[in-house]
């Protein structure tokens, strides 16, 4: 906890840090893995990699890292976007890129609208941008301009999701906060209704994900944190409706005796649509089950195929002989709803069983195989650049009191 | 009077704390981490801390009775002593992100807690960042009255953002205020004046009020009287610029 200013230049190269995403189309028609700038795509249907095709003047694909990618619109549209400030929203059928838009900030967070007319990001600021699409007549639109929805007031939004009733927008932040705002008839005037604050996680809330039943169309929604637990709210009304210590679930607090620090940070939650079943990928203490070591940066569920797609991996990661490295893998059986008194069921399927097989690893990962340590190191890694994102810095007694004498008030003060 | 003497930040004859021994810089960042406890939601605040003779202990706190008025800034606590006797019942509370002044004005109502028995008993301040936890403090439509009063002007175009009143807090302001709900703003500073004017304006579920209502509203004339910073421009003869609006619900 020692921070010099050596340790703070270093931490801001941390950040830039950025964990592997993977997004699976609804019917699971195509993957999409992002390493790095690098968006990869494979097509199952045609069994082949996709080929990104972007006519746009604003250059060709992304130049850093990209933060968030994901399906909307049933699968219609791709949108990826993250620290190159662009946000590219791509058709899924030619695999054209429709519209880059540019944000004045790195951008941190996406949802599309569940209707497909509107795409809305979240800049490391805190504010919500929003900007309309083209009804679908295959039109390259560039530097599209977005206007402000809502802000969070200078927070890093880490998640935004539309309700399955697409009455709500719900933004998450570093500050503890999830809010559900009303979607507008007009949007682009701006979201000024706030449902609801969904208030209770103690540390920064990292993701979101809406269950949903017949009876509640407006869906319950979960959130993961790095306080470690895993929350279930009501948006109406912004109650707690229950919490779930996943960190002690899975055996990991307490075990050794440092506190605090070995609290594991929720990174990704996904849930089958009708709420039976929630997937949490956790940051721990590295540990091995059966062999081998896979601790999952992003997760996405296709209810229609019942499988549970995970990749793990980072890009930049210094001091490696492979600074970008990605693992996908897969279990099957997650739309079984009996799922809570026999795990079991969820098989991990072995590389050649995996849909694609081995041409899609190839394609999304970069690589077949990679070491065992490069993934213990890629681990730590992120864990370190989360937290110096999101975490607030700590200051110890002693550094606060320093800091203080410093101020001119208490000087004046002691000369008296 | 024994302790008083004690205690040189007092004043001997008044028994109230004196400002002088409260020196505070002028501005703060609200952008900045911040290192205060901060409740996590509205259930947490802890009514008995800030208001024993309504809340004797800490579990009480279910109860009917919540704060009612924020005062964003409320610098050294001028406005709510005057509005702590014109609404007794009235739970109110004073947001100051400057530590000293916080301090200093709770020193402030627990001298005048002590020098008038049974009154000033409705009103607290806590050291907090409105501009970050207002939600934090308070349920959707709990206050019927909000104050920023002589807020910092912010004058750079780069600091605008760091404005009190800007079109995204009004949101949440909108949200712990309650549907009739009046937001005071007052400044000195014509540009900030025009600019709050101008947000509350264009806000949806903000509207105006009238001249006649400003005129039976008897806490309009407290905003320039009875702030410090509001007696200091008077005392130079200088101009306020005022904007009053009430809550509504907004049209669908």
């Amino acid at each position: 906890m020692e921070d010099t200013p050596m340790e703070f230049g270093e931490s801001n190269k941390d950040t830039e840090i950025a964990p592997a995403l993977i997004a699976v189309h609804p019917t699971q028609e195509s993957v999409a893995a992002a390493v790095g700038p690098d968006l990869r795509i494979f097509d199952l249907r045609q069994n082949s990699a996709v080929s990104l095709k972007d006519d746009s003047s604003v250059g060709s694909l992304h130049k850093d890292s990209i933060r968030v990618v994901r399906y909307g619109a049933n699968g219609k549209l791709l949108v990826s976007a993250g620290d190159d400030k662009l946000v590219k929203v791509w058709s899924t059928e030619s695999w054209h890129c429709i519209t880059t838009v540019c944000s004045e900030k790195r951008v941190s967070a996406v949802a599309i609208s569940n209707d497909g007319l509107y795409v809305c990001f979240a800049d490391k600021f805190g504010v919500v941008w929003i900007v309309d699409l083209d009804r679908p007549d295959g039109q390259v639109h560039v530097g599209k301009k977005a206007v402000p929805l809502l802000s969070h007031y200078c927070s890093i939004i880490t998640s935004l999701e539309f309700s399955p009733d697409g009455k709500f927008i719900l933004s998450a932040d570093r500050d503890f906060k999830i809010r559900a705002t009303v979607f507008p008839k007009n949007p682009l005037d701006g979201a000024h209704e706030i449902q609801s604050f969904c208030l209770g996680h103690t540390e920064f809330v990292s993701c979101l994900a809406f269950l949903w039943t017949e009876e509640y169309p407006q869906g319950f929604v979960v959130s993961g944190s790095g306080d470690s637990t895993v929350r279930l709210w009501d948006i109406l009304s912004g109650s707690l409706l229950d919490a779930c210590e996943v960190g002690e679930k899975a055996g990991l607090l307490g075990s050794n005796g440092r506190e605090a620090e070995c609290y594991s940070a929720v990174t990704d939650l996904c849930s089958n649509p009708d709420g039976s079943l929630v997937a949490v990928a956790l940051q721990r203490q590295v540990v091995s089950i059966g062999g081998g070591t896979f601790i999952p940066t992003s997760l996405q569920m296709c209810s229609s195929t019942g499988l549970l797609w995970m990749v793990t991996g980072v890009s930049n990661l210094r001091g490696s002989e492979c600074p970008s490295l990605a693992r996908v893998r897969v279990i099957s059986g997650v739309n079984k709803s009996n799922s809570d008194s026999d795990t079991r069921e969820h098989q991990e399927l072995e590389d050649n069983e995996i849909p694609g097989g081995t041409s899609l690893l190839k394609n999304l990962q970069g690589s077949l195989s990679y070491g065992e340590e490069v993934f213990l190191a890629a681990a730590e890694a992120l864990k370190t650049a989360m937290s110096n994102l999101l975490v607030k810095k700590q200051y110890s007694t002693e550094k606060r009191d320093f800091r203080k004498r410093t101020r001119n008030d208490k000087k004046i003060k002691q000369r008296k | 009077m024994l302790e008083n003497e004690a205690n040189p930040t007092l004043s001997k004859s008044t028994g109230l704390p004196r400002k002088r021994f409260y020196r505070a810089r002028a501005h703060s960042n609200p952008l900045s981490d911040s290192h205060f406890p901060i409740p996590i939601s509205p259930h947490h605040v802890d009514y008995s801390l800030h208001y024993p003779q309504f809340f004797p202990s800490p579990d009480q706190t279910d109860s009917s009775k919540k704060i009612q008025f924020a005062d964003i800034g409320c610098g050294f606590g001028g406005l709510l002593i005057s509005l702590a006797t014109l609404f007794p019942e009235t739970l109110m509370i004073g947001m100051e992100l400057r530590d000293k002044v916080t301090e200093y004005v709770k020193e402030r109502i627990l001298a005048l807690r002590t020098a008038n028995p049974g009154q000033y008993q409705n009103v607290s301040v806590v050291r907090t960042n409105s501009m970050k936890y207002i939600p934090n403090y308070f349920e959707k439509g709990q206050l019927s009255k909000m104050f920023f009063l002589f807020p910092d002007p912010h004058f750079k175009e780069k600091n605008h953002r760091r404005r009190v009143i800007s079109r995204f807090l009004l949101d949440e302001y909108a949200y712990v205020l309650q549907v009739g709900a009046v937001i005071y703003t007052i400044t000195d500073v014509e540009e900030l004046g025009e600019w709050m004017k101008t947000c509350l304006k264009e806000h949806p579920m903000f509207e105006a009020l009238t001249s006649q209502e400003l005129e039976a509203d008897p806490v309009v004339k407290l905003l320039s009287s009875a702030t410090e910073e509001g007696q200091k421009v008077a005392r130079n003869g200088g101009q306020t610029f005022r904007a009053v609006y009430r809550r509504i619900a907004p049209s669908l």
